[in-house]
């Protein structure tokens, strides 16, 4: 999809332009569908409770825009159990970018240190790494748990971050982009008097921009999304996620829950990743693919 | 591999290795290897004792009909929400594939769902459905159809699996859009000059072709409705109703953080391990097949 999209749509050989219109039908039906759930959430973020509380709800935007947002921005304070929507998006900045940043950092690392020296215990290492693909959290709950525990690191941006860096995926992507650089770069960057920090800081790095944006869109999204692991550790409302805070204010048997403002706090905790993807597209599509070869 | 240039230093590497290393190790490694220890214990009532008991939990576990259930409830689940959102999302790829105008537009908006956290596209799918004040639960009584998710088992699931399967639509139509444009458009305009219709065409042509990036994301997807829809299940079911939506990632969950049944649940986390080891075995053995034509 990389080609412009502008012009008319040509035809190939055995294509008919009905064909071509049903496609265009069934696409804008896709969109619809897929589109629905986020569209119908901004609508309800729009109206009052009590035309949420009374289904159906109209399918075009409210007029509480203004009073439902600014409710949830400015004044809400108390009602997602004690904590201002404000720390709640800056603890998901925090853990998304902690996450994304932090895996890129110690996987470049260790792919330079796996590519471009030789040591003993090399592929241990690699495979120690690799094989972490196979430990998830869902597997390790409750001894994860204990360490985290242990170490005081509940309730802590450490423990939602940090245990999370650990990336084979994104070790083995470097790993494989590294040995397509040609040894005689190296070669020429030695006799040129470079060491490895110069050669890491010169050439590595900027022949790694394209891969590190696409891999931190990828990682950013995983980040913003977590939810068995801040789960887990947090028990203090102040360290929520917005997810997870989320969670937590929506009740369906439970007559008090505030929808208009629960729905602003869902548009609140999708926009900034859906913003993500669809403005760093191009990277977001190469990450996604790179990082299952 | 071929020799490469290197750098000759000693220490540095280890350095470089040293933070990823000390991650997985204590957050990988020592936890699982607890977990395999506990896995073989058993705890008396007060918590205060434990003995060796060998394979006892698992024989326990894999007896409880509360497990097995869950074992069906996961392949359901599973079967469900991969073949819903498979099929769904390749419908649009190959109609994407046919079309030049708006095809960007298309993409963009169809890839949305990608950045929702599970927790949060179940709770979108349960504000539409559900009984109370969900708008298309209105609509699908005002049809007649005796909708409660809330107490139904089946309805449920149906509900779980519509959000696992439209979160995950995203990710396959992008891969689907990338397998049809490695097929060659020429073998397709053959078989047309050769009088094969559409449907043939894309039944004898297309889709064998297309075989690597289907086999591929099945199992992705099989991953997927496994471990990451663990916040659809939490937010929107519980597991419940009864234990009708109780996944095993969920058990796990439950068993261990909630209810505290260690023994048990380091048996449940082991079975995991070794599913999640063979999905991963599975999934690098056929990694190469994937890209055959790219």
């Amino acid at each position: 999809m990389a080609e412009p999209s502008k012009g008319h749509d040509k035809l190939m050989i055995g294509q008919s332009p009905t064909g071509i219109y049903i496609a265009h039908a069934i696409l804008i039906l896709g969109v619809i569908v897929v589109a629905f759930p986020i569209y119908y959430t901004f609508v309800a973020s729009t109206h009052s409770l009590q035309t949420i509380l009374r289904p159906p709800l109209p399918l075009l935007p409210g007029d509480r825009f203004i009073e439902n947002y600014s409710e949830a921005l400015f004044g809400g304070v108390g009602r997602i159990g004690g904590v201002p929507v404000w720390t709640l998006l800056f603890n998901t900045t925090v853990v998304a970018l902690g996450i994304a940043i932090g895996k890129i950092i110690i996987s470049i690392l260790s792919a330079y240190a796996i590519v471009f020296f030789r040591f003993p215990l090399r592929m241990t290492f690699f495979w120690i790494i690799f094989i972490t693909l196979m430990l998830p959290v869902e597997v390790r709950i409750l001894p994860t748990y204990k360490v985290m525990v242990d170490l005081g690191l509940i309730d802590t941006y450490a423990g939602l971050i940090v245990p999370l860096i650990a990336s084979a995926t994104a070790t083995l992507l470097f790993r494989q982009f590294f040995l397509t650089i040609p040894g005689e770069l190296v070669e020429a960057a030695r006799v040129d008097g470079a060491g490895p920090f110069r050669f890491f800081k010169d050439i590595l790095l900027p022949l790694s921009r394209t891969n590190i944006a696409a891999l931190f869109v990828i990682l950013f999204i995983y980040g913003w999304t977590q939810y068995l692991w801040p789960l887990l550790v947090t028990n203090d409302n102040q360290m929520n996620t917005i997810v997870i805070a989320l969670k937590k204010m929506v009740s369906f048997a439970d007559a008090d829950t505030e929808w208009h403002l629960v729905m602003v706090t869902a548009m609140l905790a999708i926009v900034p990743p859906i913003l993500v993807v669809v403005l760093m597209q191009r990277w977001f599509v190469r990450g996604l693919v790179d990082t299952e070869k | 591999m071929t020799p490469r240039v290197v750098f000759p230093n000693k220490i540095l590497p280890y350095l470089l290795v040293a933070p990823q290393l000390a991650i997985t190790l204590v957050f990988f490694y020592w936890p699982a290897s607890q977990a395999l220890y506990q896995s073989m214990l058993r705890e008396d009532p007060f918590g205060l004792k434990s003995k060796f008991v060998w394979f006892d939990n698992f024989k326990k576990v894999l007896a409880d009909p509360n497990y097995i259930n869950s074992i069906h409830v996961t392949a359901i689940f599973s079967i469900a929400t991969a073949l819903l959102s498979m099929v769904v999302a390749l419908i649009l790829a190959v109609m994407a594939d046919k079309v030049v105008r708006s095809r960007n537009l298309y993409r963009t908006l169809l890839i949305w769902p990608y950045a929702v956290a599970p927790a949060i596209a179940g709770m979108l799918w349960l504000f539409l459905f559900n009984p109370s004040i969900g708008s298309l639960a209105y609509a699908l009584r005002w049809m007649g159809i005796p909708w409660d998710p809330l107490l139904k088992g089946d309805q449920a699931m149906v509900l779980v699996v519509m959000a696992a399967a439209w979160k995950q639509i995203s990710y396959n139509f992008l891969f689907f859009v990338a397998g049809l444009q490695a097929i060659p458009k020429t073998l397709i305009e053959a078989a047309a000059i050769d009088g094969a219709r559409e449907f043939k065409r894309f039944w004898t042509i297309v889709f064998p072709l297309l075989a690597p990036t289907t086999f591929f994301l099945l199992v992705v997807n099989t991953v997927y409705a496994f471990f990451d829809t663990f916040g659809i299940i939490h937010a929107v079911t519980g597991g419940g109703p009864g234990k009708a939506t109780e996944t095993l990632v969920y058990k796990v969950y439950n068993d261990g953080f909630v209810n505290l049944i260690l023994g048990d649940s380091a048996a449940q986390s082991v079975i995991l391990m070794v599913i999640v080891i063979a999905l991963t075995a599975v999934q690098f053995r056929y990694v190469e097949r994937k890209v055959h034509y790219g």
